[in-house]
């Protein structure tokens, strides 16, 4: 590679202004926090798929999975997803109100999955089929239950972007997180992709 | 309201841990007073243990890998001398329960605690240094990983006060590491520090790759990018990729332990193959996560010293990279004998053995580098030569045990300890070794003593052939490893003599310590006042020693692969620079060491199941991290007056130096061996 031909790929930082390059470097870094993290759910799902059958003598998939119930929580959370694209598009134009009117629904949405997982993981519990019960549920619980935290830390970190943009305005760093928070919170529906599909659509099978 | 914690968690009865205890106490009174004595308080807090400064976290890492390493070595020494002596009616001086939980935290600590933070320390010095930036992309979160990895490694220590350390060897495997085998705390001693260290590291490895990547000086392409800077591009990416392994494997064992989970039990439709294979995953990366940075310091070293460019730069890149590549495929070779089959231990093996081949490519490119240069003998040198040899001798071991029916025969064996150790001391330790002297007076502007250098060299050569090579002798007469006590007294000759080759390596270490006290002392006669001692050929060596807190005043512009020799000969190294912008660096904040102090006390809170305490502690670090997330301000203005009036002074010292070359000293390089 010539020397011109990385500056013109931005990879030299001397042709652009400091912040601009700081939240480059920013987002590149956090999408590589986002590939370790595949990382982590892949290996579970590879445990998962490799103890899918381990019911020893419990319930299996079919007893417990409710596929309404899941298709429930996918558009709850591929909603959320399009309520935070419509934040995004009032980020680009400016505007607070719509922009903190959006975060509401998206964390309304995330909220109504969590609840729904939550009161899912709590019946499976009071009926016997809890992580302690099989090798399976274990790995139901661990992968799905990985993916449930990763989505209520993005409900924190959303409440705490809405209180930074009561507090702060629509700065620059304002918007590099709430746009580092967008990769988060669409991240975690291609997990949950996977799930339904991995997890519920084969389970029931 | 302590959940299991008891007064009864002291072993206050047990001789050699508790005099164990009281010399660490003493040490730690004795440091604590000193500190206190000289009034360094302030300094320490608000200089080191705040800074966000690379260099100085850096430095603070290799301390911590330091005091590990003389841990480690304790506990290696203890297993020498059991073994040596416990044959037949004798019992050694060492309980099998003390023991294994000996050679369990010698295995941890060593690989987790010692080997990462020196790679890491290494890194943090040299790598913004060499690739021509003011510091690494994202200064805090590096803070955080150092205090990170020093909970975990705090929280391995108190296991000897408080409690007791894992017996199930460092890797930690189930059943035996289930609930049901390791009843006691031990294993959850094991399974937090990997955790809490697990997810330094892995921000170690997404710090630097950002760094190395999108920060390097103008014209610097990754192709003119320093052999040290692009292995640890490659260790950076192994860290992303393979430490969420790491994370995932603990946390399981964590759940099955505290949650009654069902994932590598016997019963409850458990497998605890999978265990294997996600340890491995992780497992078999580390083992180039920890040997690639110490192959960068040999090319680093092997190039200065020859006085010669690095010969098959090219091909030295791409041997680092299909290793880190190929690092991932070979990981069933760790447990070929669990009966995954003919043909996928017959895959696994011969990836395994196509990894020597870029590993041939690299020692004949470091051959061929010397060949015909003009070689100084220096410690960095010679541990670089030491390696060679030993290093390819422990490769051979490995090709043989990649064959899956010899593998048959040697698994579980001292035929393995001595095929590890033989990798892992010349392949890693003897590179942070060179590398440790080699940029010391970039760190601390003066060079270590020579004498006391090549006495540690010597001693840990001799001492690691006698030491391991009766290892590989003892595994073909069929000696298991990890055995506290044993009956067959053939065996017994060679272990005198491995403790014998442990006795040297001590005498070593030891001559590493004397180096170090000798070396302050006498400063005056090494400093280094021109920023370049050995003649270097790249960047780190075109600043002052040690360098000014933003590195560059104007970051260099990059030509060549030897970028600095390349300045040197175009005699534009040291041309005076106008035009000083404003600099931005980090500020320095305590929340990086709080958070670490927090994670230690979290970590001790789950181990002795004090709920209440883990939630508190839970909470306060994620408040941490949402206060810290919503700070803006997070750096300082160093004013391009400031910088000036900073250069100038520098200047004159470093041109003074320049002029007054060579330097005294028999290992000083001459003008006239530059090529």
């Amino acid at each position: 590679m010539s020397v011109s031909e990385t500056t013109s790929i931005g990879l030299t930082p001397e042709s652009e202004s400091v912040p601009m390059n700081h939240e480059r470097i920013k987002t590149f870094g956090f999408w590589v926090y986002l590939m370790s993290d595949a990382i982590l759910f892949s290996l579970l799902f590879a445990t998962y798929s490799a103890m899918s059958r381990n019911y020893a003598g419990g319930p299996t998939g079919k007893d417990l999975f409710d596929l309404y119930r899941a298709l429930a929580e996918t558009l709850l959370l591929l909603f959320s997803s399009v309520a935070y694209g419509f934040a995004m598009v009032s980020l680009i134009r400016g505007k607070r109100g719509l922009i903190l009117l959006w975060l509401s629904v998206t964390f309304m949405l995330g909220l109504g999955f969590v609840v729904m997982e939550v009161s899912e993981f709590l019946g499976m519990i009071a009926q016997g089929a809890g992580p302690d019960r099989s090798g399976f549920l274990s790995a139901f619980f661990t992968l799905v239950g990985t993916h449930g935290l990763h989505v209520s830390i993005g409900l924190i970190w959303i409440v705490v972007m809405a209180a930074q943009l009561v507090a702060k305005g629509l700065t620059s760093s304002v918007r590099s997180r709430l746009l580092r928070l967008g990769m988060f919170w669409h991240f975690l529906d291609i997990v949950w992709i996977g799930i339904f599909s991995v997890v519920y659509l084969l389970g029931v099978m | 309201m302590f959940g299991k914690l008891t007064i009864a968690a002291v072993p206050y009865d047990n001789p050699i841990v508790m005099s164990a205890v009281v010399f660490m106490a003493l040490v730690m009174v004795v440091i604590l007073g000193f500190i206190t004595y000289y009034g360094k308080w302030t300094y320490l807090w608000k200089e080191w243990l705040t800074s966000l400064d690379h260099k100085k976290i850096g430095v603070m890492y290799i301390i911590l890998a330091f005091v590990m390493l003389l841990r480690g070595l304790v506990d290696a020494v203890m297993m020498r001398a059991q073994q040596a002596m416990a044959v037949g009616a004798s019992d050694g001086f060492l309980p099998p329960h003390h023991y294994d939980q000996i050679f369990s935290a010698h295995g941890t600590i060593m690989i987790v605690f010692m080997a990462m933070p020196f790679l890491t320390g290494l890194m943090n010095i040299v790598v913004p240094l060499q690739i021509g930036t003011r510091d690494v992309a994202f200064p805090f979160l590096n803070s955080v990983s150092l205090w990170l990895t020093v909970s975990g490694a705090a929280l391995v220590l108190v296991s000897l006060v408080v409690g007791q350390f894992s017996t199930a060897g460092w890797t930690g495997y189930p059943p035996y590491s289930e609930l049901k085998y390791s009843p006691g705390v031990g294993v959850d001693y094991w399974i937090w520090p990997l955790l809490i260290s697990g997810v330094g590291t892995t921000m170690t490895g997404i710090n630097f790759l950002v760094t190395l990547l999108m920060q390097r000086a103008p014209g610097m392409t990754l192709m003119k990018m320093p052999l040290f800077s692009w292995t640890a591009l490659c260790t950076s990416i192994l860290m992303v990729l393979a430490f969420p392994a790491l994370t995932v494997v603990t946390a399981l064992l964590g759940l099955d332990r505290y949650l009654g989970m069902h994932f590598f039990t016997n019963g409850g439709g458990g497998n605890m193959m999978n265990y294997a294979n996600l340890f491995w995953i992780w497992g078999h990366p580390e083992v180039y996560i920890v040997i690639l940075p110490a192959f960068g310091v040999y090319s680093e070293v092997v190039a200065t010293f020859s006085s010669k460019r690095l010969f098959g730069y090219t091909s030295l890149v791409y041997a680092t990279i299909v290793i880190a590549l190929l690092s991932f495929t070979v990981w069933v070779h760790h447990f070929f004998t669990m009966g995954a089959g003919p043909n996928v231990n017959a895959v696994f093996g011969i990836a395994t053995m196509i990894i020597a081949v870029p590993t041939g490519v690299k020692i004949f490119d470091w051959l061929l580098t010397m060949y015909r240069g003009r070689i100084r003998f220096t410690t960095p040198m010679l541990w670089t030569l030491g390696f060679i040899p030993t290093f390819a001798i422990g490769g051979m071991t490995g090709v043989l045990m990649a064959v899956p029916p010899a593998d048959f025969m040697m698994h579980n064996s001292e035929f393995l300890v001595a095929h590890f150790h033989n990798m892992l001391i010349p392949g890693a330790l003897f590179g942070y070794l060179a590398g440790y002297a080699y940029w010391f007076p970039k760190a601390f502007g003066f060079r270590l003593n020579e004498k006391w250098g090549r006495r540690a060299f010597w001693n840990w050569l001799l001492g690691f052939y006698l030491a391991f090579m009766p290892l590989y002798m003892l595994g073909f007469m069929g000696m298991p490893r990890r055995m506290e006590h044993y009956s067959n007294p053939e065996w017994q000759p060679y272990l005198l003599v491995a403790a014998l080759g442990a006795f040297l390596i001590v005498i070593g270490i030891a001559c590493l310590v004397i180096q170090l006290m000798v070396s302050i002392r006498e400063r005056h006669l090494t400093r280094d006042l021109s920023g370049d001692p050995w003649d270097g050929r790249t960047l780190e060596w075109s600043t002052s020693s040690p360098p000014p807190v933003y590195n560059f005043a104007v970051l260099p512009v990059v030509k060549d692969i030897d970028a600095f020799m390349d300045m040197k000969e175009e005699g534009v190294a040291h041309r005076g620079q106008a035009g000083y912008e404003d600099i931005y660096l980090p500020r320095n904040t305590g929340v990086g060491f709080i958070m670490g102090g927090l994670s230690f006390l979290f970590g001790f809170a789950m181990i002795w199941h004090v709920w209440w305490a883990a939630i508190v502690l839970a909470l306060l670090l994620l408040g941490m991290v949402i206060v810290r997330g919503s700070v803006d301000e997070t750096e300082y203005r160093l004013s391009a007056s400031e910088v000036e009036a900073i250069e100038l002074t520098r200047s004159r010292v470093q041109e003074a130096a320049r002029t007054e070359r060579p330097p005294p000293g028999p290992y000083a390089p001459s003008l006239s061996s530059q090529v």
